[in-house]
């Protein structure tokens, strides 16, 4: 990764988590772009609604997110078009995306993003999954990058099938002050987004409380002079 | 790719270290994060080091380096000062720094800044940045969040502070690091000595200012939905 730097313009490496409550869909997203180390723009857009039905969020390089939401809005236009009362939904535009990254992967070109892509329509929760080599699955709580080895073993053990809101949001916050704290890439702004079927409302971007009173913290080397 | 952690990578400091002479004394700042990879293994390391009573090391880089570096100059140093009849100067343990640095120069990978008061001299800061250099100055700034703090001190430093200018110089210094390099982050320590001691001070990730585009942090989502 550290090689295509010079290659690309700007990446952000972190996380997002989505899981499906109730009757909705929850999901949360980190706001920076990175440009290697350097947290280089703090408020980047990665959550986007697609259409009436669904909501698309990456992680990756930004100017390919760019182009996918490019490809989408083609995709739901040419779907309007038609003007038959029919729209695609979560499932068919899940489907649309793995073709995509799964196709630029064989031609060794391909869109360097982890995709994220839930939504709700006549009443059926979806969420999936696609990976920048077209790696393609749906599931009850999904994430990306470091989502995948912090957050959801917490999300194995604390999502059920009936979770409210307010607990669903509580959940994703847990696991987003995980992130913010053990993933270098991870910078204090999110957003929440709820999907119903109503449609898509994504939260203002703010910022979570983080901890570091513990009486451990204040004087570590106190007992090993020279350690950390 | 997204999904390579790489946890076995070794335990680096990105870091942000800080050493500032004032009117009487010195000012030793650091950030406390120690990656390993994109990891963050300790979110409130100490990288401020004793190395005697009135001489003190802020280390980056590798931690191993910098840790094994610091443990013999403190053993090297208590011979020295028992031999001497006398507290160190923090030139000697400058320099005893820089031996080790530039005779192993081939294989570490650590860059220290020494802050120290003596009798003879007063407060002194000495940066030994990778090859072994040793450059002594009125104010010195080390590691990977050092890049973003080259303008802010040419403009911001000022000759003949008091401890309290120059603390806050410091606090505010490492905090603007924190907000851009993603190698460093965590709690802000300080540590002043001067004729009369050593403090040490600790300033939590939430107590500090806030930045362009960083906002205030709240419990939860759910309080701002309720409150508006």
């Amino acid at each position: 990764m550290a090689a295509d730097m010079g290659a690309f313009g700007f990446h952000s490496p972190s996380s997002s988590l989505f899981f499906s409550c109730f009757v909705l869909e929850v999901c949360c997203f980190k706001r920076p772009g990175s440009y290697g180390s350097t947290l280089r723009y703090k408020s980047v857009e990665r959550m986007k609604p697609i259409g009436k039905h669904s909501l698309l969020g990456a992680s990756g390089e930004i100017s390919d997110f760019q182009e996918i939401l490019r490809y989408l809005d083609e995709l739901i236009l040419y779907d309007n078009m038609w003007d038959d009362g029919n729209s695609l939904g979560p499932k068919e535009v899940h489907n649309y995306l793995t073709r995509v990254m799964y196709n630029r992967r064989n031609k060794f070109n391909p869109l360097w993003n982890s995709l994220v892509l839930g939504g709700v329509k006549k009443g059926q929760k979806y969420l999936g999954t696609v990976s920048m080599i077209g790696v393609n699955f749906e599931d009850n709580h999904v994430a990306t990058g470091f989502g995948n080895h912090l957050a959801r073993p917490i999300l194995r053990q604390e999502w059920h099938e009936n979770l409210s809101f307010e607990d669903g949001v509580r959940l994703l916050e847990k696991c987003m002050r995980v992130l913010l704290y053990r993933d270098r890439s991870a910078v204090n702004k999110l957003q929440i987004a709820k999907i119903t079927e109503v449609g898509v409302t994504i939260s203002q971007p703010y910022s979570l409380k983080t901890y570091w009173e513990f009486s451990a913290f204040e004087n570590p080397a106190q007992g090993a002079i020279g350690s950390w | 790719m997204d999904l390579e952690m790489n946890l076995n990578a070794p335990h680096s400091m990105g870091t942000t270290i800080i050493g500032v002479t004032y009117n009487g004394g010195v000012v030793l700042g650091a950030d406390s994060r120690t990656s390993t990879g994109m990891y963050v293994a300790n979110r409130a390391s100490d990288k401020i080091t004793q190395l005697t009573d009135n001489v003190y090391v802020c280390r980056s880089g590798s931690a191993a380096d910098s840790q094994i570096v610091s443990d013999y100059v403190r053993y090297f140093l208590h011979q020295h000062t028992i031999q001497l009849g006398q507290s160190a100067t923090s030139k000697v343990a400058a320099n005893l720094i820089r031996l080790l640095s530039y005779n192993n120069k081939t294989m570490l990978e650590t860059g220290l800044i020494v802050g120290g008061w003596d009798k003879y001299e007063g407060g002194k800061i000495y940066a030994i940045p990778l090859g072994g250099t040793l450059i002594e100055q009125p104010f010195a700034i080390g590691g990977s969040g050092s890049s973003y703090l080259y303008g802010f001190f040419d403009q911001a430093w000022k000759e003949g502070m008091t401890k309290d200018e120059a603390e806050q110089l410091v606090v505010k210094a490492v905090s603007l690091a924190i907000a851009r390099d993603g190698a460093s982050g965590g709690v802000v320590r300080t540590v002043i000595i001067n004729s009369e001691g050593v403090a040490r001070n600790f300033y939590p990730g939430d107590k500090l200012q806030l930045w362009h585009e960083e906002l205030e942090p709240q419990n939860s989502l759910l309080d701002l939905l309720n409150s508006s």
